[in-house]
């Protein structure tokens, strides 16, 4: 059964409608890589699924749906019970995502209490599992955030955030500020941990490094909008959307070296200035008059084009 | 250690500042004060005080004369007060006790309203009874002391009558101490002045707390804390301790300054403590008890921040790396 569900969520932010109308499923043990520019309202969909909209957004259509059941209207002390235990997220920076004032240890040791009581004698075993499972030495369970470099950080807010146990992770930019190769390496990480647990991962990233290593499946959002989903592999070698193609064209390898998503000419519209058709038409290398009247939809496993770069069943 | 090389670090640099004040209240008996006339009376004969200026070596060269100050008041012997004819050291233990049990009752008031309130208004940013607690704490910072003193007496004690509105009350003498906090009037006298005193400190601190309270909560690790699960409670706990890191060392001014400038407060509530001893020193230019109560000022500042800096490192390891290796 489909863990996670997002139905036509719309998200509005004072200049307009940030996410507007995107849909994805994820299944259980499932890790969906979620690319796009920024902008694309990638953060906001991952803090929508968490509960924990900045001041300012305000979702206003759409559904979410953990296991079938509707949580994208509970109330704070519900969200309570289900963060960490059932769905869990960690994000981008790590020098600022851990209590400075207390050590590594206790701040797993807090965690893991939080959500599975056990015995004080058990639970520090677990902490030191948890570090070993992470790669740091167990000798420094004691160590406070500021004595660790950006990737042990990192990796500690990984342990911290899959240490409950949930079924899904919201993972934003979890590896886009820590150096080019490092990032591969802790995408890996949480690959192999997470499917250890059978914990699904919404993994939000810029870095198609990335989403390569760590992705089952790959969705595509552009102008809050998702234009292009499928296996990964199947996505991100031969993408249908000219948008994907484009993103693509700056991998290393295929095109000049970046790490980072290519600039592709133009800009992509702002909140509340979408255009009529196709959002991406103004940009689109292969704009045909349809597409600027006409909005194209997505059917499961295709692109949202009317003119795809592959067959339309290629995503199967 | 670091600790150990902290403090013993920070004493060391105490020293040249307790050394400077020492020299201003020196200079201030040498300038102002006349202690031939003050031991000798006006009506002795220039013979009479030639001997008392030899005797007193006040023709002894001005750095010696400053080391034997020194020297004589780190002995605890502080000279004798021209208008009392008392030891020094004397009177300021007599008094000392009124103002550090004012100011110390003064100081848990205010922690206690700032902190809690603090982190009130910054828990229920909109709320009406926050808008309320924070013009209340507008008032606090920007009504001066005496007013908000003469505005307390005028409602507890003259209007409603059910508060003193002087003195100490009854006290215990507990060896060479006297306490009002183990009698029902010595509290009841406690409370207006305490209140005076906090008055103004609680809204310092509470609005410090609310800033701090409001960048804590909307921080990363808050979120992060939040989204994997930590109650309600827990966040806010850890919210507060990382509020407060910054706090501390003002609030250590500020207990500094009640102690040493509670004057107003003394003399608006007739309180026998310290400031009051400075003000009744000061209109009769008793010299000795002034050059005193600066060196016992600057002294307790320096043992405060002291204390403050200790504590900053017990809360925050982030400042216990040495402060060489510049991280
Ligand atoms: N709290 C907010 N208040 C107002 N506007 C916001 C807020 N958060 C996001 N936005 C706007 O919503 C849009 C989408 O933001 P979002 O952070 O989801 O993008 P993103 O895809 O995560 O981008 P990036 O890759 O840069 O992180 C942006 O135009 C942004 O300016
Ligand atoms: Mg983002």
């Amino acid at each position: 059964m489909t863990l996670l569900a997002v139905e036509d969520l719309v998200i509005e932010v004072p200049g307009g409608r940030a996410v507007d109308g995107a849909s994805f499923t994820i299944e259980p043990g499932e890790v969906l890589g979620v690319i796009g520019e920024s902008g694309a309202g990638k953060s906001l969909t991952g803090a929508a699924v968490i509960g924990l909209l900045p001041a300012g957004a305000r979702m206003s259509a759409g559904r979410i749906l953990l296991d079938g059941e509707r949580i994208d209207d509970l109330h704070e002390e519900d969200w309570e019970d289900l963060r960490g235990k059932r769905i869990s997220a960690m994000f981008q920076d790590p020098a600022t995502a851990l209590d400075p004032l207390r050590c590594i240890g206790a701040q797993l040791n807090e965690t893991l209490n939080a959500h599975h009581p056990m015995i004080e004698k058990v639970r520090r075993e677990r902490v030191g599992d948890w570090l070993d499972a992470v790669g740091l030495p167990r000798e420094r369970m004691r160590a406070y955030p500021h004595e660790l470099s950006g990737g042990m950080r990192q990796r500690l807010a990984l342990a911290l955030a899959l240490c409950p146990a949930p079924e899904l992770l919201v993972a934003d930019e979890p590896t886009t500020a820590l150096d080019a190769p490092l990032r591969v390496q802790v995408a890996a990480l949480m690959r192999r941990l997470a499917g250890r647990q059978r914990t699904a991962v919404l993994l939000i990233s810029h870095d198609l490094h990335t989403v390569a290593a760590a992705a089952d499946r790959v969705a595509v959002m552009y102008a809050g909008r998702i234009v292009e989903s499928g296996p990964a592999e199947a996505v991100l070698r031969a993408p249908a959307h000219p948008y994907t193609a484009a993103l693509l064209a700056g991998l290393p390898g295929v095109g000049p070296r970046r790490a980072r998503l290519p600039a592709i000419p133009g800009a992509m519209p702002l909140p509340g200035t979408r255009p009529d058709g196709c959002a991406f038409h103004p940009r689109c290398a292969r704009v045909a008059p349809r597409c600027r009247r006409e909005a194209p939809t997505l059917a499961p496993g295709t692109a949202a084009c009317f003119y795809p770069l592959t067959a339309q069943a290629a995503h199967g | 250690m670091t600790i150990a090389r902290l403090v013993l670090w920070r004493l060391l640099q105490a020293v040249p500042v307790l050394l400077l004040v020492a020299a201003l209240a020196f200079a201030l008996e040498m300038v102002a004060g006349d202690p031939v006339t003050a031991s000798l009376g006006p009506d002795a004969t220039a013979a009479q005080r030639a001997a008392a200026v030899a005797q007193l070596g006040l023709d002894d060269p001005l750095p010696l004369r400053y080391l034997r100050f020194v020297g004589a008041a780190l002995r605890g012997d502080l000279g004798v007060s021209t208008r009392l004819a008392r030891p020094v050291g004397g009177l300021i233990a007599e008094r000392l006790p009124a103002t550090v049990e004012l100011a110390g009752v003064a100081f848990v008031l205010s922690l206690a309203i700032g902190i809690g309130g603090g982190a009130y208004a910054a828990v229920r940013r909109r709320a009406r009874s926050t808008r309320l607690l924070l013009l209340a704490s507008l008032f606090g910072v920007s009504l001066p002391t005496f007013l908000t003193g003469t505005l307390l007496i005028l409602i507890f004690a003259a209007t409603l009558r059910v508060l003193p509105s002087f003195g100490r009350g009854e006290v215990v003498a507990l060896g060479g101490w006297t306490t009002g906090l183990l009698t029902g009037s010595g509290w009841a006298a406690l409370v207006l002045p305490a209140l005076t005193l906090a008055a103004f400190q609680s809204a310092l601190l509470l609005r410090l707390v609310r800033d701090g309270m409001i960048v804590a909560l909307d921080s990363e690790f808050v979120r992060f804390a939040r989204a994997r699960g930590l109650s309600h409670g827990v966040v806010l706990r850890h919210a507060l301790a990382n509020a407060l890191t910054p706090v501390v060392a003002a609030a250590a001014v500020q207990l500094g300054t009640l102690v040493a400038f509670s004057v107003v407060t003394e003399t608006v509530f007739q309180w026998p403590g310290l400031g009051q001893l400075l003000v009744e020193s000061v209109a009769t230019a008793d010299e000795p008890v002034i050059a005193a109560y600066l060196m016992l000022v600057a002294l307790l500042f320096v043992a405060i921040n002291l204390a403050a800096d200790l504590l900053c490192l017990a809360i925050d390891p982030r400042l216990r790396v040495a402060p060489a290796g510049g991280a």
